[in-house]
């Protein structure tokens, strides 16, 4: 990690496109607000007290040591956590005004997608990996599915490459194409967030680069929520960045500030790379 | 066993000072080495062993009737007519029977030991069954004979009469004994390895497949249904297969139970006869040659059915470990 | 009723389903257990395991020479079997996968998947014929024969399960290949291996196809290796099958004592093994 004794003690920000147009955040909407959430495995407890506003249409990206606890808040905001035993949340995370810990589950998970570290397309076909979430809750019609399908595909800049292949079975495409084909499964069912945990940490850089790019066009219509233990990439493609140490948000901010002009010490240690 | 007690500490009871041998074994080394061989080759001399003195004692038989034993219907000794086909229905009836009746009921037991239960339920429960996997087949004889039977005399075969009487399959005189008391033996018998194969198998399953389904939004059974069964479809066929090849073999408590009648019948009722109970009860008494070759040749199609069953059944189990380890790349 | 709410039916529905599959399972299998635990418990006496037969259609007798004819029977296959299939397995576990190691294991499967009354038929003609008499030789060899596989693919995954870094550290201090497996590799997966023999002891004590041509049966004691003898399994089949009362209650109590062994034998070696898992994988 200490590696940035080249590049001086603060991270280079790279130009940001349209960077004079966003609107500061105070205009924005927020999406997901996080109010005083606690999360235990078991008696332990790994995350405490959390109180964020993850803003619509934006890239949030959440940054921390190995441990400090982004995984496991990124699943609390989809609920994955509910299939581990003596696991539980505590405290309001409201997505639009409704309590995402009380409401139904698999209404939920609709409405907040989710990518994984590793691409795990299912043993099937192309198609049909994009098509499944559709299914769950009645196709309407095979044109309309396979519209839905190229759609879903198109937006994971995935079309052009699979267009004449959709019936060959996932697991021959490349690894940046399966996570891509992961990307497109999840955006089928037009979820309001999407979440994505370190959803490059097994790729190659230029595959990597590829997927960045796709954030920039799907938060026109999502709301991204990123975890990566990369900083460059947080900066690369985050709009907003929030720092945890030891299952506590320490800051939260505009990427420009955090990693430029942190306000907490501890941020500055790791963004310099002082430890972890 | 702790690692420790079992490895000497540097210098004990090895040659002190003495310089490393590269080439050659001792001459110790070369024993055990031949002793081993030995060993391993006896297994190919029984196995060949085993496959020549099949065939030959079947030969009467085999020059004889030639392959329309398999499809000759007569089972005489007086008259020296021998077909196998009475045999070869009767165990796959009831071997189907058994499947019908097993595979439902321990593929749904499998998902609830591997998906659905708390750790120690599905600890207890599966060491259970794998204990009952262990049971003796004439033990199950033994119970079949006693509880079985008469249950099925008594209420199941009475009561399929009234309901599903206009099938020819319900038909008949009511004995007790019969084919369906043969596959519903076999059914018990065969449960255990299912489940704990198929349980095997699903458990193989990645965990993140099963994640990736619930983050789409479906719920627990859809998850396991839709997308970890039909991961592991190849390795739950794989443990049908073998519990198939197992029915397909089994002697003792099927020949307590099938009434050891060699005819054809539609009827489920009806007694009937397989490969290993005719084998089982008239090997000692078939007086002549031609009568022993032919239970012998029956053995042999006994033998080329299980064979065969294993291998495709261990080719699909590979196929799902196979899987598995490719997906993790 | 909405698809939402339909899904949600069916997903309740379902996962009860597979738990009643389970439990059905269950309970089926034990209760009929049960039910030859209460038969025979109440039917075994010492003289059941102390007397001969009595005649054919008297009452009384006990099964003293089925149950020292078993030991024997297993003493022989023990004496077959264990040795072939022990370094058979040491074989295999040292060798590599294709060629002839890879013979060896199909032929081990092949062998593992013969139904059992082929054995006996196998048997049969290797030794009952020659000899012209049934004999607990041809017993003993035939439950043998079945032990081999087993006992050969248990001692290979158990001998496989041993660490690498065991086997090189001590080659790297000196010792040959063969001196390395019989001192550090063999001892390491010993307690695996010895369980893997009983299991599979356990699993041929209860055979009764194998013998039915080879053993046969007897209603003596029997004195020489050459003569037939009585096993636990073969008297449970004929007096099952046979119409007299009393000789159903004698076979509940032979099933009743075989059942035991085999499952004290199954339960203590699986705990045993349990136990001590992680401290052979390292």
């Amino acid at each position: 990690m200490g590696s940035f004794t080249n590049a001086g003690p603060r991270v280079s920000m790279p130009d940001r496109p349209n960077e004079g147009s966003e609107k500061p955040m105070s205009a924005l909407q927020t999406k997901i607000k996080v109010s005083g959430l606690n999360f235990y495995y078991g008696t332990h407890q790994t995350l405490h007290h959390i109180d964020l506003e993850i803003p619509e249409n934006r890239v949030t990206a959440l940054i921390g040591p190995s441990g400090c606890g982004k995984s496991t808040f990124l699943r609390t905001l989809n609920r994955m956590y509910e299939a581990v035993r003596n696991s539980r949340a505590e405290g309001v995370v409201l997505l639009d005004n409704e309590d995402l810990l009380q409401m139904d589950v698999t209404e939920l998970r609709r409405k907040v997608g989710m990518v994984f570290q590793r691409p795990n397309p299912f043993p099937k076909t192309i198609f049909e990996n994009v098509a499944y979430g559709l299914r769950l809750n009645g196709s309407g019609g095979r044109a309309r599915l396979a519209a839905e399908v190229e759609a879903s595909l198109r937006r994971a800049a995935l079309w052009d490459e699979v267009k004449d292949y959709l019936q060959k079975p996932a697991w021959t495409l490349s690894g940046g194409q399966q996570q891509r084909l992961c990307i497109a499964r999840a955006l089928a069912v037009k979820p309001d967030v999407l979440l994505l945990d370190e959803p490059c940490s097994a790729l190659d850089p230029i595959t990597t680069g590829k997927i960045e790019e796709l954030l920039f066009e799907l938060k026109n219509t999502c709301t991204i929520v990123i975890v990566t233990h990369n900083m460059q990439q947080a900066a690369r493609v985050a709009d907003y960045t929030g720092f945890l140490l030891l299952g506590k948000l320490i800051e939260f901010d505009e990427s420009p500030t955090i990693f430029r002009k942190p306000a907490r010490k501890e941020t500055e240690d790791y963004i310099t790379g002082r430890f972890g | 066993m702790s690692v420790r007690s079992s490895i000497k500490t540097p210098g004990e009871g090895l040659q002190p000072v003495r310089p490393a041998r590269r080439r050659g074994p001792r001459i110790s080394g070369g024993l055990a080495h031949l002793l081993t061989l030995t060993a391993a080759c006896t297994v190919l001399v029984i196995v060949g062993l085993l496959i020549y003195e099949l065939y030959a004692n079947s030969a009467l038989s085999r020059s004889k009737f030639g392959w329309n034993f398999l499809v000759t219907q007569t089972w005489d000794p007086v008259f020296e007519e021998f077909g196998a086909l009475p045999f070869v229905y009767g165990t796959l009836v009831t071997s189907a029977l058994a499947l019908l009746i097993a595979v439902p009921l321990g593929v749904g037991a499998a998902i609830f030991l591997a998906e659905m239960a708390p750790p120690r339920i599905s600890g207890a429960l599966t060491f259970s069954v794998e204990l009952l996997a262990a049971v003796p087949s004439v033990i199950y004889g033994l119970l079949g004979i006693f509880t079985v039977v008469p249950f099925l005399r008594e209420v199941v075969q009475p009561f399929l009469r009234e309901t599903l009487g206009f099938l020819p399959f319900f038909q008949g005189p009511i004995y007790g004994v019969g084919l369906l008391a043969g596959g519903v033996v076999l059914a018990i018998m065969i449960v255990p390895f299912i489940i704990s194969i198929s349980r095997e198998m699903l458990l193989a399953v990645p965990g993140d497949q099963r994640e990736a389904a619930l983050a789409l939004g479906a719920t627990r059974w859809e998850a396991t249904w839709q997308v970890v069964v039909p991961y592991a479809r190849a390795g739950i066929l794989g443990s049908i297969f073998l519990a198939l090849a197992r029915a397909l073999g089994e002697t003792m408590a099927v020949t307590m139970v099938i009434g050891n009648d060699p005819k054809i019948s539609a009827s489920l009722f009806a007694p009937g006869y397989t490969i290993a109970a005719v084998i089982a009860n008239e090997f000692t008494e078939a007086t002549d040659d031609l009568y022993l070759h032919a239970l012998v040749e029956l053995g042999l199609v006994l033998l080329v059915l299980t064979i065969v069953l294993n291998g495709l059944a261990r080719l699909l189990i590979w196929t799902t470990i196979g899987r598995r380890t490719e997906h993790a790349g | 009723m909405n698809r939402p709410t339909q899904r949600k039916i069916i997903n309740g529905v379902m996962l009860s389903l597979t738990g009643v599959c389970a439990m059905v399972t269950v309970s089926i299998l034990f209760s009929i257990l049960g039910y030859l635990v209460w038969q025979g418990a109440t039917s075994v006496s010492w003289s059941f395991f102390t007397q001969l037969p009595s005649p054919v259609g008297e009452t009384g007798g006990g099964m003293g020479n089925a149950i020292v004819g078993s030991g024997r029977l297993l003493l022989l296959a023990a004496l077959t079997g264990v040795p072939i299939g022990f370094l058979g397995g040491v074989y295999l576990a040292e060798s590599g996968d294709k060629g002839f190691p890879f013979l060896i294991r199909y032929a081990a499967d092949v062998l593992n998947g013969v139904p059992s009354i082929v054995i006996g038929i196998f048997i049969y003609a290797l030794f009952v014929r020659p000899m012209h008499r049934f004999s607990a030789i041809a017993g003993g060899i035939a439950l043998g024969v079945m032990l081999i596989p087993i006992i050969l693919r248990s001692t290979e995954e158990f001998l496989r399960s041993v660490p690498d870094s065991l086997r090189e550290g001590a080659l790297a201090l000196g010792a040959s290949k063969w001196r390395m497996v019989a001192t550090v590799v063999v001892p390491t997966a010993m307690r695996g291996i010895v369980t893997g023999i009983l299991i599979s002891l356990a699993r041929v004590a209860g055979e009764t196809a194998p013998l039915l041509f080879t053993a046969f049966n007897n209603r003596f004691w029997s004195t020489g290796w050459d003569q037939p003898t009585s096993s636990l399994p073969v008297m449970i089949y004929t007096y099952a099958v046979s119409p007299y009362e009393d000789w159903h209650r004698q076979a509940w109590a032979a099933g009743l004592v075989l059942l035991t062994l085999v499952l004290v034998i199954n339960v203590t070696v699986r705990m045993v093994l349990s136990r001590n898992a992680p401290a052979q994988k390292g």
